[in-house]
């Protein structure tokens, strides 16, 4: 029962991280270009990462 | 060179080729520039239309969006900017600059707050019913634990439904405001009530709550306003940059005789103008001076040029073409021919605006029912002698079982993947109800230049074949249609010598040094008639004849036979003349057709046949088709469409491929039987939810099934329409 109280929390902890970080990457505009992304990935440029 | 099509001419050449430098914005670190690029599909595109303007000097950001086709260009140094839109035209897309529109910025600030409304119900929904399904499959849980679980559902639930429930609880206070209630009333209440009830429920230590079942109905319902209104902003963004593209440049010739490009919009009446070869007219105007021949085309539909000289007035959309023109505008643009197309096109949309969709008409009769349905169990129960703690219950599990998630998705759901469907096939669509507009169609008027027809003239035979390449060196070197179909036929090769194009008469020149001419019978020498045909003479030889035909669409006739076996009627209505159109009928075996109609006349002739109870689908391609397409119950138009008409239409196809208009028809039908049946599937199941839950059997359990199994079903019979063969 009282493992409860720290899983329940580590949950839901867990899914904000996730939902910030959607609602983060939407406002960063990495959303609105999804074809150009796609397009972007397969382009052989020599520079490095 | 490959040769020029009517395309290129009608999205003003003229504008291409022109300066770009009234949309520059200039700050501290150096210049920008947002031009709209047409043709670019692919990563390939990508990658050429970038590398490209990055060899450029000077340019630091050269960054194309692939899914709208804007392309943001930054650049410092005295690079001019039409070197950008020569080079991205140099590789075989169209570009054209344009104003970033503030307009849709509110669209997708809308559609993102839906988003992340969305992505939090999605992470509350997800969390809370990890939880509820403990409760349920633990059967000997101890009272203890279930409490716990319940306030942390509580926890999690509450903010999430306040967050997330702003876009329901907004429109129904709205609407209560304006004594109407729509369907977010219900939708408000049951949220609110099942949040309260559980609470209550949970501070107690009751069984059930309902904090999964609140939220999962937000996320649900959040599904379905989302995808309502991207496939709105998709369209908004589509006809903004329309709109864009419309917004050219023009040359304006200043007191002193000094030529400046301007923005069309900063076009002033009694401007004079400078119309070059190729170039289309942006406002109504008056010929000062030159004299030169102009397609109207795109105007009145006549295929054959007119005759331009100084003190005849001509409107905006007209192409010049033999030699350059000066011409003083008699309105602005705001007020010129367009204009009135474009006032003619609200007119239209307000009409559009008012038609009941399918989902209104769904939503008006269940509204009141539903809460006749609660009340009616709450005072039932209360009656019966149960407390009013449980006489509430029994309201709000009515409220939330009756589950306004199918409805919500019904429609939404079949509109995108019809969408989706057609956009595969080269078909956009400008608006959900179009589909359903679409599909209740009865009869089917089409313009015939443009759409029926290639739109361009062809050579269709000669007297003397043998001297077609000769003819061709003249023929090269002017822009008149006949001229440009003599060189297609023809093929790439030399230029004659010592060129002069005579306006409405023909061209001269030297071959081989012998003298030759081109043109009208009276120029040439040749026999007079009415028919199409252009007159060609070299040296001291016969005159010989070249005749020209605008060529029916290959599969313009099969297109109109699979029209028929669906049910439908077609009619032609053309600007063009009477032989003209009545050959066209008869080829396509058409009894009913106009000629020589003007956009009135063609607008009045629809209102005709919707006075007589008639839907309409209007599919034309110029400006004079405008007005029809704005007034028709459904409109189509092809993608090769002036932009005026292209904003207009409900649906615009691709490659002016005429299979696809019996194509969008049978799609559109097919949307509406899904979402007919959607929206039955979802009465037969609140007739068997309500009394469930009227006699107290329905647990959360039960309520969350139901929501997820309606939401599913939905779902899957909208996916039906993905299937399907698609004609390659």
């Amino acid at each position: 029962m009282t493992v409860l109280l720290y899983m329940i929390p580590c949950a839901v902890a867990l899914g904000l991280i996730g939902v910030a970080g959607f609602v983060w990457a939407l406002s960063n505009g990495q959303f609105d270009d999804p074809k150009g992304a796609a397009a972007r990935m397969l382009q052989d440029t020599d520079a490095p990462l | 060179m490959t040769a020029l099509t009517a395309n290129d001419l009608s999205n003003a050449e003229g504008g291409l080729a022109q300066d770009p430098s009234p949309y520059v914005t200039h700050s501290k670190t150096g210049q920008a520039l947002d031009i709209q690029v047409r043709g670019a599909t692919c990563g390939g595109c990508l990658s050429r239309i970038e590398g490209a303007l990055g060899a450029l000097p000077g340019v630091s950001t050269a960054r194309l969006n692939l899914s709208t086709g804007r392309l943001r260009v930054e650049w410092a140094g005295s690079m001019p900017a039409r070197r950008i839109v020569s080079t991205i035209t140099g590789l075989g897309f169209g570009a054209v600059a344009f104003d970033p529109q503030q307009a849709d910025v509110d669209h997708l600030k809308a559609e993102r707050r839906l988003l992340v409304a969305l992505a939090v119900a999605g992470f509350a929904a997800g969390n809370v019913m990890l939880l509820s399904v403990s409760v349920w499959a633990g059967q000997d849980m101890a009272p203890e634990t279930r409490q716990l679980l319940h306030w942390v559902s509580a926890l999690i639930a509450i903010p999430a439904a306040a967050f997330c429930g702003r876009p329901f609880f907004a429109s129904a206070l709205a609407s209560i405001k304006a004594r109407r209630m729509n369907m977010d009333v219900p939708i408000s209440l049951a949220v609110m009530l099942a949040v309260g009830m559980s609470l209550y429920e949970t501070a107690i230590g009751g069984e059930h709550a309902y904090f999964d079942a609140s939220v999962t109905l937000l996320f649900f319902l959040l599904i379905g306003r989302f995808l309502d209104a991207r496939l709105r902003r998709r369209a908004y963004a589509a006809a903004n940059a329309l709109a864009a593209m419309q917004t050219g440049v023009a040359t304006r010739l200043a007191p002193l005789g000094a030529a400046e490009t301007v923005r069309v919009s900063d076009v002033r009446p009694g401007d004079v103008l400078l119309l070059a070869r190729g170039e289309r007219l942006c406002v109504d105007g008056e010929i000062v001076s030159g004299a030169s021949d102009v397609d109207l085309r795109l105007v009145t539909g006549e295929t054959a040029p007119a005759a331009a000289a100084p003190g005849q007035v001509l409107r905006a959309g007209a192409v010049n073409m033999s030699a350059p023109l000066q011409i003083r505008a008699t309105a602005a643009a705001s007020d010129s021919l367009m204009a009135d197309i474009a006032r003619l096109l609200e007119a239209g949309e307000q009409k559009k605006s008012a038609y009941r969709r399918l989902a209104d008409k769904a939503a008006a009769a269940y509204v009141p029912r539903v809460h006749a349905m609660a009340a009616l169990g709450f005072a039932g129960w209360l009656i019966a002698g149960a407390g009013v703690p449980h006489a509430i219950f029994i309201a709000v599990t009515v409220l939330i079982i009756t589950c306004p998630c199918a409805m919500a998705l019904a429609a939404p759901l079949v509109q995108v993947v019809a969408a989706g469907r057609l956009y595969a096939g080269g078909v956009y669509l400008a608006s959900g109800d179009a589909l359903e507009r679409i599909a209740e169609v009865d009869h089917v008027v089409f313009d015939k230049t443009g759409t029926l027809t290639m739109g361009d003239p062809m050579l269709s035979g000669s007297d003397d074949p043998a001297q077609l390449q000769l003819a061709a060196q003249l023929a090269r070197a002017s822009r008149h249609p006949w001229s440009r179909a003599i060189a297609r036929a023809a093929g790439s090769g030399p230029v004659a010598d010592d060129i002069c194009e005579h306006p409405g008469e023909g061209v001269s020149g030297r071959i081989g040094g012998e003298e030759a001419r081109l043109g009208s019978a009276a120029f040439v020498g040749g026999e007079a008639s009415d028919a199409a045909r252009l007159w060609f003479r070299i040296g001291s030889r016969p005159p010989v004849a070249f005749r020209f035909e605008d060529h029916m669409r290959p599969d313009a006739a099969a297109a109109i036979d699979e029209l028929r076996r669906m049910g439908l009627t077609v009619e032609i209505i053309s600007g063009d003349a009477l032989d003209n159109v009545r050959d066209a009928a008869a080829r396509l075996g058409i009894e009913a057709w106009t000629a020589q109609a003007t956009p009135a006349s063609k607008a009045e002739r629809l209102r005709t046949l919707e006075a007589a109870g008639r839907k309409v689908l209007m599919v034309g391609d110029g400006v004079n088709d405008a007005a029809a397409i704005a007034g028709a119950h459904a409109s189509l138009a092809p993608g090769a469409a002036v932009d005026v008409s292209r904003l207009a239409a409900d649906c615009v196809y691709a490659n002016g491929d005429l299979a696809a208009v019996p194509r969008i028809v049978g799609v559109a039908r097919k949307a509406r039987a899904r979402m007919r049946e959607n929206f039955g599937f979802a009465v037969v199941y609140n007739l068997l939810a309500v009394p469930i839950a009227l006699a107290g059997w329905a647990t959360p359990l039960v309520a969350a099934l139901a929501m997820s199994g309606s939401s599913a079903v939905v779902t899957l019979n909208a996916l039906r329409l993905a299937k399907g063969k698609e004609a390659a």
